[in-house]
């Protein structure tokens, strides 16, 4: 099986989680769970227990040593372009660069949630120039969604349609990216 | 410099001009707030860094037009004196933020002073327009063409998921705050406004006074924008204000009408009253001040005073703040100082109008 964020290596991490009943399955190479944050980041990360508290947000009343730890965890998180570090971000209340909204990205839903009536994604404009990029990037996304579905369904013919439908805009894209 | 030379130039050129409902809704605001994607918010840069975005905009934007937008000039924060920053604080063109306690802040004014771009501020860019009276819908439109302006040469900070990114996570998602300026006397003489403040909030709306976060409403002027970023287009967003605006315009008008029917010698006393105050006295601070041009504004309004012209209330709040009472006396003054000079000037404004 292929990485699903790089699409080149082998995934070798395989995880489900599991938010409100409803259940992801992750799978990915190591060195993208490492950049993508599914796994800490720092040396030796591979214990099940670091995977653990990644993935899932533990009650902090029924498991309060690991709602210990989480916290702990949470704090060291530092952010590697501006280092800017997750308490830093708590105590100040702002943003140190771009960069820290994916590094500090699975704490911040209940921060926008408190502040944004319960909202947490984004309605409204779009930067023109860029916009075509991230539309094309959407529509990839859902089809590879698709692709996924009919390959677990075992519909290969429906998953090559999709396959080459994500190889076509994939490869357009490319050539613009060229061409600029 | 003659003060009539004088408030030309200390107004706005669009504050002149008059816009829907300008008897209660003196401006309408839209700001955005975005950032540059390679490089750290101002709030942690290194100078050199926030020094990059300014050369960036010096090259690309300044002394550049943009449709009906002239002339765009880049002033520097170093390059100003303290009095001056005040200036453009008092004229809301910059923020008090951006005057004091910046590393390279700088912005960006149109000519007409109805667009300005604070570079460096909480965030890299913050776009500002101004359109006179009861106007967001044209006034989002147009902070969008300059969005735009700015998008052609700029590559800002954008997710997917949480749209602009800003320094605070109040600002995070569309990056926009809405805002009005309303006149509100006749609420605030009968004391409904405070009633209403806890609705208003509860929209997801903010009410503030004239000078933004934290400060009282002022001569009955009252700020009213939106809290939420996230999550609800501008469109949307401008909608539920909108809704909101019209609202407290029918019921100010209503109040007036009412305070008319009900107890109009006691309005009329103290309108002229205040009339008064700002034609004689020798020393009035600027509360004072505030709320006799509210009244006298009102007295305009309801046809008690004739013969004055309708902008005094926003040109005289703007005139009587102590930057710009400074800037005229050519020297700095003491608060009690201030308060001779801001009565003579007054007294001497409305001369002009004899």
């Amino acid at each position: 099986m292929e990485c699903q964020e790089c699409n080149e290596n082998v995934a070798t991490l395989h995880f489900a989680k599991v938010i409100n009943g409803e259940k992801t399955e992750i799978h990915v190479c190591e060195k993208c769970a490492k950049e993508k944050g599914y796994v800490n980041n720092e040396e030796e990360a591979y214990s099940l227990h670091d995977l653990l508290s990644g993935l899932f947000n533990f009650d902090s009343a029924s498991y309060p040593n690991q709602a210990a730890m989480d916290t702990y965890r949470k704090e060291q998180l530092k952010c590697e372009k501006c280092g800017m570090t997750y308490q830093d971000f708590t105590r100040i209340g702002k943003f140190g660069c771009a960069s820290c909204y994916d590094t500090f990205s699975k704490h911040l839903n209940p921060i926008f949630r408190r502040v944004h009536s319960g909202n947490t994604k984004h309605d409204g404009k779009v930067p023109k120039r860029t916009s075509s990029a991230l539309y094309q990037k959407k529509k990839v996304d859902q089809l590879k969604e698709k692709l996924k579905a009919h390959i677990e369904k075992e519909e290969f013919e429906e998953a090559a349609m999709v396959r080459d439908k994500i190889k076509a805009i994939e490869k357009s894209h490319n050539q613009e990216g060229e061409g600029e | 410099m003659g003060l009539e030379q004088f408030i030309q130039e200390a107004i706005s050129p669009w504050m002149k001009d008059e816009g829907p409902d300008s008897d209660i809704v003196m401006s309408s605001r839209i700001r955005l707030a975005r950032n540059l994607e390679k490089i750290p918010f101002p709030l942690v840069a290194e100078e050199e860094k926030l020094k990059e975005v300014i050369d960036e905009v010096e090259k690309d934007f300044n002394e550049q037009s943009f449709e009906q937008y002239q002339d765009f000039e880049l002033i520097k924060m170093e390059s100003l004196k303290a009095l001056e920053k005040r200036i453009l604080v008092e004229k809301h063109l910059i923020s008090p933020h951006l005057a004091d306690k910046t590393k390279q802040g700088a912005v960006l004014i149109s000519n007409s002073e109805q667009v300005s771009i604070m570079v460096n501020e909480e965030d890299h860019f913050r776009v500002q327009l101004y359109l006179p009276g009861f106007q967001l819908e044209k006034a989002l439109e147009e902070a969008f063409k300059i969005d735009d302006w700015l998008e052609e040469k700029i590559d800002f900070a954008f997710d997917e998921e949480q749209g602009y990114l800003t320094t605070c996570p109040t600002n995070v998602g569309t990056g926009m705050r809405a805002s009005v300026m309303m006149h509100l006397p006749a609420l605030a003489i009968t004391r409904k406004i405070n009633r209403m403040i806890p609705a208003i909030n509860q929209l997801g709306l903010v009410v503030r006074g004239l000078y933004g976060e934290g400060s009282e409403a002022i001569g009955n002027i009252f700020q009213i924008s939106n809290q939420v970023t996230l999550g609800r287009s501008e469109d949307d967003i401008i909608d539920d204000l909108k809704s909101v605006v019209h609202k407290l315009i029918e019921q100010e008008r209503y109040a007036r009408e009412l305070l008319l029917q009900e107890s109009e010698i006691e309005l009329e006393n103290r309108i002229f009253r205040s009339y008064g105050v700002l034609r004689y006295s020798r020393l009035i601070e600027s509360k004072e001040t505030a709320q006799c041009l509210s009244d006298v504004q009102l007295g305009i309004d309801l046809g008690m005073i004739k013969d004055i012209s309708k902008s005094i209330l926003n040109e005289l709040m703007v005139l009587t703040q102590p930057a710009f009472l400074q800037q005229y006396a050519k020297k700095t003054l003491h608060p009690q100082e201030r308060d001779v000079f801001r009565a003579s000037l007054i007294r001497e404004r409305l001369k002009l109008e004899d």
